[in-house]
C-alpha cells in the first residue's frame, strides 16, 4: 500500500499524468503524436545528418560536383548533399565579395551587435557611448564595406547572400526609425496639413505590397530624377525598404503614443515645457519604452520581407541560394539550399522573437 | 510695428502653424513640380509618351491560368482583368484555408495535451520565422518532383496528381441543374426564417427546438431531392491520358498550389496565435460562471467564450487577411500570373509604360485592402459589445 502511494505522488508520473494521460481521448492522441513526432523527426534527422554527405560521400572521394553526391549515385539510399553548401559558402556569407577583401565583411559582422546591443538593452554600461555607435554604425559599415580612401572599392553589385540581407534589413531598421518617430509625431499633429500627408503616407504603404514598391523604385526612380543621377540597384531597393519600415514603425509608435495618459502632457506644458521639449524628455521616453515590442516585430517581419530583392535581381541569401540551384553542376539540390537558408532565417527571427518576448515580460512586471 | 509681427510669427501659436503648414505645402508643390518636370523630360528623351492609350493594344503574351477567356491576342486591359481575377481568387482561397487552419491550430495550441500542443507551437514556430517567399518557392519545387503525367499517381480512379498539376472531372451542367442550384439557395433563405421563428418560439415558452438539426437536414436534403426530381441533371466530364497531356477535366496548377500552401501555412502560423490569445482573453471567471449556470461544455464554448473571443481576434486577423492579400504579389517568383506578374511584370516591359502600369496596380491593391478593411470594420462592429459598456 505506502509502496503506490509514494508512487503517485512522484512528481514525473503526476506530470504526465496531468499533461499526457488526463483523459483515454488524450491517451490517444499523446500515443499519436509520440509516433508523429518519431516519424517526422528521424525521417528529418536521417536526412539532414545519419545519411547526408558533408565533404566525402560514401565512398570517401571529395565532392566537387552533383555527380559525386551519394544520393545521385545510389538513388533513394542517401539524405542531403550539404556539398553544396560547404562549397559555396563563401557567396552564400559574402556574395561575389573578392575573397581577399572579406575581412572587411567580417569586421562589419564583429562590429554589429556592438551596435545593437545599445538598442536593446536599456541597464547595459555606457549605454550612451554605444547608443551613439549605433547612429555611427550605417557610416562605418558603409565605408568599410563600399570602400574608398584607402580601401579598394568594391561596388554593391558584387555584394551579396547574407551580407546584402543584413545590409538592407539593418539599414532599413536604422534608417527608418527617425523617420517612422517623425511620422508617428505627424499623425497626432493638430495641424491639418502634416497630419494628412502623414496619414496619405502612412496609409498608402501599408496598403500596396512591398513588391509594388520595389518596383517603383527599380523603375521609376531613374524617371524622377536627373540625368547622371543614377543610385544604384542595391540603394534603390533600400529606398523602397526603409520606406516601408518606416510606416509600419511609425504605427507601431503610434501605438505607444497613444498609451500615454493625456495628463503627461499636460503636466509637462503646466511646467512651461514647449511642445518639443515635452515630447522628447516626456512623451517619447515612455511611448518608446511601451512600443519596442511591436518595433521588433515589424523588425521581424522587414528582415524576412528582404528576401523579395531577388525579384528585382539582387542577391540576397535567397538569391544566391536560386542561383546555386540553377548551376548545371550542382542541379537538382533545392531541398538542401532551401532548408539551409530556412535555417538562418530562422536563427535571426526567433532570435528576435524571444527577445521581444522577453520585452513583454520585463515591461508587464514593471507596471504592475 | 515689424518687430510685433515677427514676435506674433514666432510667439502666437495660431499664425506660426499656419506659417509652417503654408511652407510644408509650398516645398511639397516645388518637389511635386520639379519630380515631374524631370520625369516628363526623361520620358520625352526616351521615346515613351504618355497615357492610358496601351490599355486597348494587343497584349501579345498568354497566360496559362485564368478563369476568362484571354489569348495572346487580346488587350493589355484584359490581361489586367486576369491579373486581378487571379490575385483575388488566390486570396479568397488562400484567407479561407489559413483561417480553417489557423483557428485549429489555436486551438490544439490550447490542448491540455502537452505533446499535442507542443507540435503546433514547433509548427507555429518554424512556420512564421521563415520567409513566405522562401515558403512558397520550397512547396513549389516539392510540388514539381511529383511523378510526371505518364506515371501520375492516381486516386479514387478519377484524381491524377502529376508533376503538371492536379487533374481531376469537371462538372457539366445541363437543362434543369440551375433549379437544383436555386433550391438549396430558397433552402438556405428559408433556414434563416426558420431559425428566426424558432428563436421567438424560445423566449416565449422557454422550450428550445432542434435548430441545428432541422436546418441543417433541409440544407442537405433539399437540394438532392431536387436532384433526383429533374433527373439527375450532373454529368462529370474525366480527364483522360492522350498523348502527352490530360484531355479534358479540371486542373489545378503546381503554380496555385504553391502559392496557396504557400501563403495559407504562413498565415496560419499568425492566425492561430491571434486566436490563441483571443480565447486566453476571456476570463476564467466567464467560463465557471457559465458552467455554475449549468451549461453544457460545448454550449459554453459557443454562447460564452468564442462570442468574446471574437471580439479580441477580429481586428488582428482582419490584418492577416490584408498581408495575405499583399502577400499574394509573390507569385512573380513561381510564375503564378497574378496582377503583379503578367500586367505589372510582362507588360509594363512590352510597352514601357512604367507609370502608367504601376500606378494601375498599386490603385487596384489599395481598393482591394480598403474593401477587405471596410467589411471587416463592419463585421467587427456587429459582434463589439452592444450598448454603453
Amino acid at each position: 500500500m505506502s509502496s503506490s502511494i509514494s508512487f503517485t505522488h512522484n512528481k514525473y508520473y503526476s506530470w504526465c499524468r496531468n499533461n499526457l494521460f488526463s483523459s483515454w481521448i488524450n491517451g490517444i492522441i499523446t500515443i499519436l503524436s509520440i509516433y508523429f513526432i518519431y516519424e517526422v523527426s528521424s525521417f528529418f534527422l536521417n536526412w539532414t545528418i545519419f545519411e547526408a554527405d558533408f565533404v566525402n560521400n560514401f565512398r570517401g572521394e571529395k565532392i566537387t560536383d552533383r555527380t559525386f553526391c551519394s544520393k545521385n549515385i545510389e538513388p533513394g539510399q542517401h539524405g542531403a548533399c550539404w556539398a553544396i553548401i560547404i562549397v559555396r559558402f563563401h557567396q552564400f556569407i559574402y556574395g561575389f565579395y573578392p575573397v581577399e577583401e572579406a575581412w572587411r565583411v567580417n569586421l562589419v559582422y564583429g562590429l554589429l551587435p556592438f551596435a545593437l546591443v545599445g538598442i536593446f538593452f536599456d541597464n547595459l554600461p555606457f549605454r550612451k557611448y554605444f547608443i551613439y555607435f549605433t547612429f555611427l554604425f550605417p557610416f562605418i559599415g558603409y565605408f568599410l564595406l563600399y570602400g574608398g580612401a584607402g580601401l579598394d572599392v568594391v561596388g554593391t553589385s558584387k555584394w551579396g547572400g547574407l551580407l546584402v540581407t543584413l545590409f538592407l534589413g539593418v539599414t532599413g531598421i536604422l534608417l527608418a526609425f527617425p523617420l517612422s518617430i517623425i511620422l508617428a509625431l505627424g499623425r497626432r499633429s493638430k495641424m491639418p496639413v502634416i497630419k494628412t500627408i502623414c496619414i496619405i503616407f502612412i496609409e498608402f504603404i501599408r496598403g500596396v505590397p512591398l513588391i509594388t514598391l520595389l518596383f517603383t523604385a527599380n523603375v521609376m526612380l531613374p524617371l524622377f530624377l536627373p540625368e547622371g543621377v543614377r543610385p544604384d540597384n542595391l540603394l534603390r531597393a533600400l529606398v523602397a525598404v526603409t520606406l516601408f519600415q518606416s510606416a509600419y514603425m511609425a504605427e507601431a509608435i503610434r501605438g505607444g503614443l497613444q498609451a500615454i495618459p493625456k495628463g503627461q502632457l499636460e503636466a509637462a506644458q503646466s511646467l512651461g515645457l514647449t511642445y518639443w521639449q515635452s515630447t522628447r524628455k516626456i512623451i517619447l521616453p515612455q511611448a518608446l519604452k511601451i512600443s519596442i515590442p511591436p518595433i521588433v516585430n515589424t523588425c521581424i517581419g522587414l528582415f524576412k520581407d528582404t528576401s523579395l530583392v531577388l525579384i528585382i535581381g539582387l542577391f540576397d541569401l535567397l538569391g544566391v541560394g536560386r542561383a546555386a540551384v540553377a548551376d548545371i553542376d550542382w542541379a537538382k539540390l533545392h531541398y538542401e539550399v532551401y532548408v539551409f537558408i530556412s535555417l538562418v532565417f530562422f536563427i535571426f527571427c526567433f532570435g528576435m522573437s524571444r527577445y521581444s518576448l522577453y520585452l513583454e515580460k520585463k515591461l508587464k512586471t514593471d507596471n504592475s | 510695428m515689424s518687430n510685433s509681427f515677427l514676435r506674433k510669427l514666432i510667439f502666437d501659436e495660431k499664425i506660426r502653424s499656419l506659417v509652417v503648414q503654408t511652407l510644408i505645402i509650398g516645398i511639397f508643390a516645388l518637389i511635386i513640380y520639379l519630380i515631374t518636370q524631370q520625369t516628363a523630360y526623361n520620358l520625352e528623351k526616351r521615346g515613351i509618351g504618355t497615357g492610358f492609350g496601351f490599355l486597348n493594344m494587343s497584349a501579345g503574351y498568354d497566360i496559362s491560368i485564368r478563369l476568362i477567356p484571354y489569348t495572346s491576342e487580346s488587350t493589355h486591359f484584359r490581361a489586367y482583368l486576369v491579373g486581378l481575377i487571379n490575385t483575388l481568387m488566390i486570396s479568397i482561397c488562400g484567407c479561407f484555408l489559413a483561417t480553417i487552419l489557423g483557428f485549429l491550430v489555436g486551438i490544439i495550441r490550447l490542448s491540455s495535451n502537452w505533446l499535442f500542443r507542443n507540435i503546433a507551437y514547433v509548427y507555429v514556430e518554424f512556420t512564421r520565422n521563415v520567409p513566405v517567399l522562401l515558403q512558397i518557392i520550397l512547396y513549389y519545387t516539392i510540388l514539381l518532383y511529383l511523378p510526371k503525367i505518364k506515371q501520375a499517381l492516381v486516386l479514387f480512379d478519377t484524381f491524377y496528381i502529376t508533376n503538371r498539376g492536379i487533374y481531376s472531372p469537371s462538372p457539366i451542367f445541363k437543362d434543369g441543374f440551375s433549379i437544383v442550384a436555386w433550391s438549396f439557395v430558397i433552402a438556405i433563405i428559408f433556414t434563416i426564417f426558420l431559425k428566426k421563428y424558432f428563436k421567438k418560439k424560445q423566449e416565449q415558452t422557454g422550450k428550445q427546438y432542434p435548430i441545428f438539426y432541422v436546418n441543417s437536414a433541409l440544407i442537405i436534403f433539399t437540394p438532392i431531392i431536387f436532384y433526383y426530381i429533374m433527373g439527375m441533371p450532373l454529368d462529370f466530364d474525366h480527364p483522360i491520358l492522350k498523348g502527352f497531356n490530360f484531355k479534358g477535366g479540371m486542373v489545378v496548377r503546381p503554380e496555385f498550389m504553391g502559392m496557396l500552401l504557400g501563403l495559407s501555412i504562413y498565415t496560419a502560423a499568425f492566425i492561430s496565435e491571434t486566436v490563441r490569445s483571443g480565447i486566453m482573453a476571456v476570463s476564467k471567471g466567464q467560463r465557471e460562471a457559465s458552467q455554475a449556470l449549468g451549461l453544457k461544455n460545448n454550449l459554453v464554448l459557443r454562447l460564452i467564450v468564442i462570442p468574446q473571443a471574437l471580439r479580441v481576434i477580429i481586428p488582428p486577423l482582419t490584418s492577416q487577411y490584408l498581408n495575405l492579400t499583399k502577400n499574394s504579389s509573390l507569385g512573380i517568383a513561381i510564375g503564378y500570373a497574378d496582377l503583379v506578374h503578367g500586367f505589372g511584370g510582362i507588360s509594363l516591359n512590352q510597352t514601357g509604360k512604367a507609370i502608367e502600369i504601376m500606378s494601375m496596380v498599386m490603385i487596384t491593391y489599395l481598393t482591394i485592402s480598403l474593401t477587405i478593411s471596410l467589411f471587416m470594420n463592419i463585421y467587427n462592429k456587429a459582434v463589439q459589445f452592444k450598448g454603453n459598456a
